[in-house]
């Protein structure tokens, strides 16, 4: 095991005053993600009378809510010490193989299969640049990105595709108790990968590779496999929420999602996600996506001009990390 | 013997020897295929493509080897560019170069406050400018209260940069952007901070016991980045002839990094040549011109372009590998 | 069961009510353009400003930072929500908000398209406000180019993206135009270029085309961007004689073109007639006295009579303007 570092550290912890319970629990990234959140809630509803409705909110969170499940895996890749900018790019590059494919005839179901096989091998394609030719991950998927949205445009053209059956639009306006599908999809999804990345063996290892990689070799974890397979997971993610994207807005075209990857950054920076990998958890990203959800949605009904709105968004990510990295200073070092 | 090594190894470390192979190769190949390429006027529009790239690649340059990056810059050129623009506009009395100094001051004062951020706070550079990326976008909006500066209120003097040459006809912003390389060179490569920047950037750790003072070094850094974007900012309004605050700008900061990064400038600090950064804007700026030229259909042109990102990195990979495996071979020689 | 009806009808019948509270209310209208920023629409605006105040409705405008085809959704159901009774807007793609439009429209929002058509989704709009009769268009600026080059000689298309519907329906015109007009038979299309509205590649490929045609005798660019990257390109090239450039511009974008000669003439329309036409046709339409029925008629002030055609589409103007050095000082736009 990371023996000496382990040792270090915890000899460190031991000579300061232990700090009480209620601060361990308390200070903690999420928290302040979820006092965000209550306030801009609270903001929000005082900003305009039309705020305050569960049908409108769960209704607007549907466009937003394909990025926050991949942020959810982009949680895990960021934490094993890597990024992935890609994503947006995947998504419209499988969503315009789905819908190719179906226009040429194939079957639905397994247009969407081609759709998914399109995922793993742009995932894999990442993963190997990355893993096996030690490029770094930041400039390998600003490359990829951009291969990806040609590539969608070399594959759709210039149209936007659509006329798929009924059954497949509107994924979004299909209610399970009063909730849209992809929200539940996003909401079991999060469960899953909290599990995961909480009370697994790997999700121990993610956080392990993340905080020094050199240790995790040593230790005997397979740093490349785990990392290729987050990879790919990102991926298969992206596919889906490309899928649902799709069914939503009942067509394709190459440009969806462009630009999503911003936004996806967004979410795990602001669910206090340690930038330089090995601490965060996927409970911040879900707290920071509705946080997005409420600040967008909330500020487009109050008709407030999108000027201001980048400036919100901008501040909110340079005071969360500042306040992300006060908190780990204070409560891990 | 162990000379020759020696220089073998050097020379294959030399990432610039890839770029100008691809440079060749590339316009080799476009003029095989389209013969007209090759021609003084193709010339002409590779340099026009150039110097807006040019410019802030050198800033950019500078973050990257002292292990930042700066993804604002985009929004620094775009609230630079609409400033002077409003001067020029609301004020079109007041001399052109008053606009020119506002722009690049401007620049200087978001790079610096980049560098406050990511210094003050210990923050990592990529988030601080991702969020100063929407920000300062914010801003441009602001201060121009979402209103474009049309072309007739652009001085005609500022345009004609771009277009009348004080000799053998490059255009008057090429060789601006050339003295911004040349003067970058100058910097890095011969003065002490310049040479402090990588020390800093290869091992931030060991920095302070060299006796390199982080903090004002890496303010100065952002802050040439930013006064450097500012400048690309009043290019822009040269070359294009109007400024817009949701186009001018948007999305800049990929092609940029792009251009930085086929040059060979390292993502983890301290390695990164002004030559290896010109070839590597020279590159792309052909590719650029080049694409259209071919009749390449539009939709191949983005995924070509990610290919070249991708392709130039993995060269990159192998050439400096070779160079180490060469290096490694001449020590044991020796 | 009867719960549900009851709830049902309860339903209804409030829905009755804040209907007839919102008929004796000011019609409120708000219009949603491409993006921010865009000096076209500050025209348009001024349109729908003017016809309210003299028609006493409450006009509001809420536009995305982006014309990416779906950043528009969340303005239209944010807009639904706050329960505005005319939604005007410019689409930023045919067929992605289809859905969304037709969830406001079932909410009873009147849903009008704006200086660009949901081309080929006409179900899921009311009505269409357009410049003028796009067929009419094409035709026009290929007139316009012969006349400035002796209708003889290589011509190309600089557009928008390749899947802008409206540049497609004018360029297929165009085409059309060119091969079957006998007048035409001496003028050649050889390219078609794409600048995707952004000034960097329509200057790049405004200088292909120069390049790669030197016989190249003229330019038609019908998108603003275009038009002027082109002009400039013209102007850098110092190739104004040889080649003659044209297009859809707005005249501030054109102005320092035509007063040195690089353009002689260019064409476009009133944006600010289309706000003008478009409030007055929802208000007329929310008062009952007009009805949107093909072939109705109605008068509107300084446009006179304006005619219900074909899929419910209205124009403001019969043909396209042309501005040249005589008139160009006229318009501020």
């Amino acid at each position: 095991m990371n023996s000496t570092e382990a040792t270090t550290t915890s000899t460190v912890r031991d000579a300061a005053a232990a700090r009480p319970r209620w601060q361990v629990l308390l200070i903690r990234p999420e928290t302040m993600t979820l006092a965000l959140l209550i306030g801009a809630i609270i903001v929000a509803s005082n900003l305009s009378p039309f705020f305050s409705d569960l049908g409108f909110i769960l209704e607007s969170s549907t466009y937003y809510i394909e990025y926050a499940l991949v942020a959810l895996v982009l949680t895990l890749v960021i934490i094993s010490g890597e990024i992935d900018l890609s994503p947006a790019a995947m998504m419209a590059l499988s969503a315009c193989v789905f819908a190719w494919c179906y226009q040429a005839g194939v079957p639905i179901e397994l247009s969407m299969a081609a759709s998914l096989v399109a995922g793993i091998l742009m995932g894999l394609v990442n993963g190997i640049l990355v893993i096996r030719f030690q490029l770094p991950s930041i400039i390998v998927t600003i490359g990829t990105l951009t291969l990806y949205r040609g590539l969608a445009q070399v594959l759709a053209g210039d149209r936007s595709i659509g006329k798929f059956p009924k059954w497949f639009n509107g994924i979004d306006y299909r209610l399970v108790f009063d909730v849209p599908v992809p929200v539940i999809l996003f909401i079991v999804a999060s469960i899953v990968l909290a599990l995961v990345l909480g009370t697994t063996v790997v999700g121990r290892q993610i956080y392990q590779i993340g905080t020094s990689e050199v240790a995790a070799r040593h230790a005997g974890i397979r740093v490349r496999r785990i990392k290729t397979g987050l990879f790919v997971l990102m991926g298969i993610v992206s596919s889906i929420a490309g899928l649902l994207t799709a069914s939503r807005l009942a067509s394709v075209r190459y440009d969806m999602a462009t630009g999503g990857e911003l936004q996806m950054v967004l979410m795990v920076m602001l669910g206090g996600t340690y930038i330089f990998g090995g601490r965060g958890t996927i409970l911040g990203t879900f707290l920071a996506s509705w946080l997005l959800v409420i600040i967008a949605t909330g500020m487009t009904v109050a008709n407030i001009a999108v000027t201001s709105q980048l400036i919100v968004m901008g501040l909110l990510l340079i005071v969360s990390i500042i306040a992300t990295n006060a908190i780990y200073a204070r409560t891990q070092r | 013997m162990n000379a020759v090594s020696n220089l073998l190894g050097t020379l294959f470390q030399r990432r610039e020897a890839g770029i100008v192979v691809m440079i060749v190769l590339l316009v080799a190949a476009v003029g095989i295929i389209q013969p007209r390429f090759l021609s003084l006027e193709t010339l002409r529009i590779v340099m026009l493509a150039i110097p807006l790239i040019m410019i802030a690649a050198m800033g950019q340059m500078m973050v990257l080897v002292a292990r930042h990056v700066d993804l604002s810059i985009g929004s620094i050129l775009g609230f630079s560019a609409i400033v002077a623009g409003m001067m020029f506009r609301d004020l079109p009395d007041w001399p052109v170069l008053v606009g020119v100094l506002v722009a690049v001051a401007l620049g200087g004062a978001l790079g610096l406050l980049n560098g406050l951020l990511v210094t003050i706070f210990k923050l990592p550079s990529i988030i601080v400018t991702l969020g100063t990326l929407s920000l300062y976008r914010g801003f441009v909006f602001l201060v121009s209260n979402s209103r474009q500066v049309d072309p007739q209120f652009i001085p005609k003097s500022l345009i004609q940069m771009s277009q009348t040459s004080p000799f053998i006809g490059i255009p008057w912003i090429v060789i601006i952007a050339f003295i911004v390389a040349l003067l970058t060179y100058f910097f890095l490569d011969h003065t002490r901070l310049g040479r402090q920047i990588y020390a800093m950037g290869s091992n931030p750790v060991a920095a302070p016991l060299r006796g390199i003072r982080v903090v004002p070094v890496t303010l100065l850094v952002f802050t040439i980045s930013g006064a450097l974007a500012g400048l690309t900012g009043v290019i822009y309004a040269s070359r294009f002839g109007y400024v817009n605050p949701g186009i001018t700008g948007v999305g800049f900061e990929f092609t940029v990094i792009a251009a930085v990064v086929i040059g060979g400038v390292s993502i983890n600090g301290g390695v990164g040549t002004v030559l290896g950064t010109v070839l590597g804007v020279i590159l792309l700026g052909t590719v650029n011109v080049a694409l259209p030229i071919l009749g390449v259909s539009a939709f191949w042109q983005d995924a070509i372009y990610g290919t070249v990102i991708i392709v130039a990195l993995l060269i990159d990979r192998s050439v400096r590998q070779r160079g180490i495996k060469a290096l490694s071979g001449a020590r044991s020689n020796a | 069961m009867f719960k549900k009806t009851l709830l049902a009808g309860l339903a209804l019948s409030v829905a009755m009510i804040s209907g007839v509270a919102l008929a004796q209310d000011k019609v409120s209208i708000v219009y949603i353009p491409k993006n921010t920023g865009n000096p076209y629409f500050d025209s348009l605006v001024q349109g729908f400003v003017d016809a309210c105040a003299e028609l006493g409705c409450d006009f509001t405008t809420a536009a995305p930072a982006t014309a990416e085809a779906t950043s528009q959704i969340p303005f239209i159901t944010a807009q639904t929500q706050r329960g505005v009774d005319v939604i005007a807007i410019s689409p930023n793609s045919p067929d992605a908000m289809n859905q969304v439009l037709d969830r406001a429209r079932e909410k009873g929002v009147l849903v009008l398209a704006v200086n660009g058509d949901l081309v080929d989704n006409y179900e899921h709009r009311d009505a269409a406000i357009l410049p003028v009769d796009f067929t009419k268009t094409g035709p026009g600026q290929v007139e316009l180019l012969g006349s400035m080059i002796g209708y003889e000689g290589e011509i190309a298309i600089l557009s928008a993206t390749t899947d802008a519907p409206d540049q497609n329906t004018w360029i297929a015109a165009m085409e059309n135009s060119l091969a079957t007009d006998p007048k035409y038979a001496k003028m050649n299309l050889v390219a078609k270029v794409y600048g995707d509205d952004e000034p960097q590649k329509s200057t790049t490929e405004a200088e292909a085309l120069l390049q790669t045609y030197p016989n190249l005798k003229g330019i038609i660019s019908p998108t603003t961007v275009g038009v002027a990257a082109a002009a400039q390109v013209i102007q850098s090239a110092g190739k104004a004689e040889t080649v003659k450039l044209t297009g859809l511009g707005t005249p501030n974008q054109m102005r320092p073109f035509v007063k040195d000669g690089t353009v002689q003439a260019f064409q476009l329309w009133s944006p600010y007639n289309e706000g003008w036409l478009a409030a007055h046709f929802a208000v007329g339409l929310k008062n009952g006295t007009i009805s949107n029925e093909v072939g109705s008629t109605f008068e509107v002030p300084n446009l006179g009579s304006i005619t219900i055609g074909e899929h419910n589409v209205m124009n403001t103007q019969a043909e396209l303007t042309t501005f040249d050095a005589a008139n160009i000082d006229e318009f501020n736009f």
